[in-house]
């Protein structure tokens, strides 16, 4: 009964921080129909970032839940405006240059903070569970996905931004021509999702150790994530989180992570075969 | 003369390619003939995508790992067998048969240009992470280990068919690779000149419009991935044959963004383009590599911090600029950029002549 416990917080714990680091690429994809190929780099930013303030003395939680968050949107917010701004509309360059965009973020990191890997100790101490314990920790990143989750619901079903948010996702031309300043919704959509992926990778800080090459091990799974939701960003992230975090993590459980890894891969392309446009192509469409 | 007039390109190939068969192996040291063998690999590799993209419209993010799955199965199965014919060929069927099953998903699923970017993408990434968890000896393939990060090294030459005992030295690696490429060159022209390679490319023009003529999109689009497929396989094959070994850095990210950055800082669409932006960046990077450890001394201190300017010679962060300046400033590639410029020049000097103006 206890061992049941212990699987079911960790395909608990594999769902959230799942839905955590494809949150923001999720919410990006869904608005303005770009893949951020940097967006591993910015969990990676989110990351360096909470690590060397809270090794400078800052305290963890503030390094974590805003500065993160605050540096890695403001950045976000310029490369939307230098870089995808001037492609808008066009896919195949989007990618190639947030593509280099990655690759510019992974070599100036290693140039200017080095390859050093750097471990903190989770915080939070371990819970009893029956004859295991569970990291506090593991709890936490639960409680952190649900409440940013249910954040991104309010923002969007309850905010004037939310509504102009969701009209300029479902007609851009109709929402500019009543007067939506389309242009801005992006760039906050995009400071948005940048923000929260620069808190995903603040959160999983304790966890994992940070390097500049750290986004390859969280960007496959966003993207099978991303396309598996499809492009209404929260129901799609929730669906997919859903689906593909206990496949992975009953596979990974019953071989190693790295099966685990191509299990969801495969899962993820049975998946759009059947529908090429993600869970939410077809299933809770007028969601959010 | 007139076959010049009619083809000229494929003239000038042509000759190009006696060239390097004929004279340069003559007049050439040895450890150039060496850099040039695997030069010839990576020019093979990027004609694969240069078709796959180029031609089909098909932005295969993970090129890569057509070439890595050439190279590792020709690595196990040369290792097992000690006769390097079938495993040559199987090197170029397999890649071909998994781009077909991976390639049956994505088109018959009908799935968007980005989705395929990224799913392609995730595969290579899969790849790496799951060659690198092979170390230790449980993880070997009959006689041969995987090797996990290592890789395989240790592998025979490719003998000539059939006997085992002849090996290629170097300049038998050369020759191979060489007359591969321009072998390829010249296969991707003439399938491009066939009725099938007409039909790719009217799909990348439009597709709907195509399917509408009547043609089945998903089934040519599945041909032309799976010939791309076999043919950065080949080059894979080529390529572990080159050094002898073959390592999980052929999945690596990095090698899969090279790829890429030969076709667009080439040219996409052309042939010639890509070989010769594969052949010069790898060239480049080597350079760099040089230039990195060397003396140089500039820099400048930021918050206390030191950044050295020959640290910003990493290659990443030369990759990561040129990806954005090219598709930001010169979308089409360096290639289609001279003919445009040149071509603009001569109607402008024509219309000058006509206009008469006093330019004279």
């Amino acid at each position: 009964m206890d061992f049941a416990a212990v699987i079911f917080i960790q395909v608990l714990f594999a769902i959230a921080s799942l839905a955590l680091i494809s949150l923001g690429l999720a919410i990006i994809f869904g608005m303005m129909r770009v893949i951020n190929f940097a967006h591993g780099e910015f969990l990676m930013m989110g990351g360096f970032t909470t690590l060397l303030l809270s090794n400078a003395g800052m305290n963890l939680w503030v390094a974590m839940f805003v500065a993160a968050p605050l540096l890695v949107g403001l950045f976000g917010v310029v490369v939307e405006r230098l870089i995808i701004r001037r492609l808008y509309g066009r896919i195949f360059e989007t990618v190639l240059a947030t593509w280099g965009l990655s690759l510019l973020m992974i070599g100036v990191a290693s140039v200017t903070v080095g390859y050093y890997q750097s471990t903190m100790q989770a915080p939070l101490g371990s819970v009893a569970i029956g004859n295991y314990r569970e990291s506090g920790y593991t709890f936490f990143v639960i409680a952190v996905a649900i409440l940013v989750l249910g954040g991104v619901y309010f923002g969007l079903r309850f905010t004037r931004f939310g509504l102009l948010a969701r009209g300029t996702m479902q007609n851009p031309a109709m929402a500019a021509a009543l007067g939506v300043n389309t242009g801005r919704v992006y760039a906050v959509t995009f400071f948005v999702g940048s923000a929260l992926s620069g808190l995903a990778g603040a959160v999983l800080t304790p966890l994992v150790s940070v390097s500049p090459v750290i986004g390859f091990s969280y960007i496959a799974r966003a993207f099978i994530t991303v396309i598996g939701g499809g492009a209404v960003a929260l129901s799609g992230t929730i669906s997919a989180s859903a689906l593909f975090g206990s496949i992975s993590q009953f596979v990974a459980f019953a071989t190693t992570p790295v099966v685990g890894e191509v299990a969801l891969l495969i899962a993820a392309i049975i998946l759009i075969r059947i529908l090429p446009e993600g869970i939410t192509g077809r299933f809770f469409r007028r969601g959010l | 003369m007139s076959a010049l007039k009619r083809h000229p390109s494929l003239v000038v190939m042509f000759a190009l390619a006696l060239i390097f068969v004929f004279i340069v192996p003559q007049v050439t040291e040895l450890y150039i003939i060496n850099d040039m063998t695997v030069f010839a690999v990576m020019a093979t590799l990027a004609l694969s995508l240069a078709l796959v993209w180029g031609f089909g419209g098909i932005l295969s993010l993970g090129q890569s790992v057509f070439f890595g799955i050439g190279g590792y199965v020709y690595a196990i199965t040369v290792l097992n067998t000690g006769e390097s014919t079938i495993p040559i060929l199987l090197g170029v069927v397999v890649p071909m048969a998994f781009a077909a099953v991976l390639g049956y998903f994505m088109f018959y699923g009908r799935i968007s240009d980005i989705y395929l970017a990224v799913i392609t993408l995730t595969v290579s990434l899969i790849f790496y992470h799951l060659i690198v968890s092979t170390s230790g000896g449980q993880w070997r393939i009959g006689k041969s280990p995987i090797g996990g990060y290592n890789g395989i090294p240790g592998l025979p030459p490719i003998n000539v068919p059939g006997d085992p005992s002849a090996r290629l030295g170097f300049e038998g690696k050369y020759y191979l690779s060489i007359i591969v490429l321009f072998l390829t060159y010249f296969g991707i022209r003439w399938l491009l000149a066939t009725r099938f390679g007409r039909v790719a490319v009217s799909i990348r023009e439009n597709e709907a419009r195509t399917e509408l003529i009547g043609y089945d999109a998903r089934a040519y689009k599945l041909a032309l991935y799976a010939i791309g497929a076999g043919v950065a396989g080949l080059a894979g094959v080529l390529y572990a044959n080159w050094g002898g070994f073959i390592s999980p850095v052929v999945f690596n990210i990095f090698f899969t963004a090279q790829i890429i950055v030969w076709v667009m800082v080439g040219g996409l669409g052309t042939l010639v383009g890509p070989m010769l932006a594969a052949v010069a960046i790898q060239y480049l990077v080597t350079q760099l590599g040089a230039a990195a450890t060397s003396e140089i001394k500039a820099g400048l201190t930021i918050f206390g911090m030191r950044l050295d300017l020959k640290d910003f010679l990493d290659s990443n962060i030369i990759l990561g600029v040129i990806f954005i300046v090219f598709t930001l400033f010169i979308p089409k590639g360096i290639v289609p950029f001279i003919r445009d410029w040149f071509s603009e020049r001569r109607t402008h000097g024509r219309r000058q002549a006509e206009s008469g103006s006093p330019a004279e």
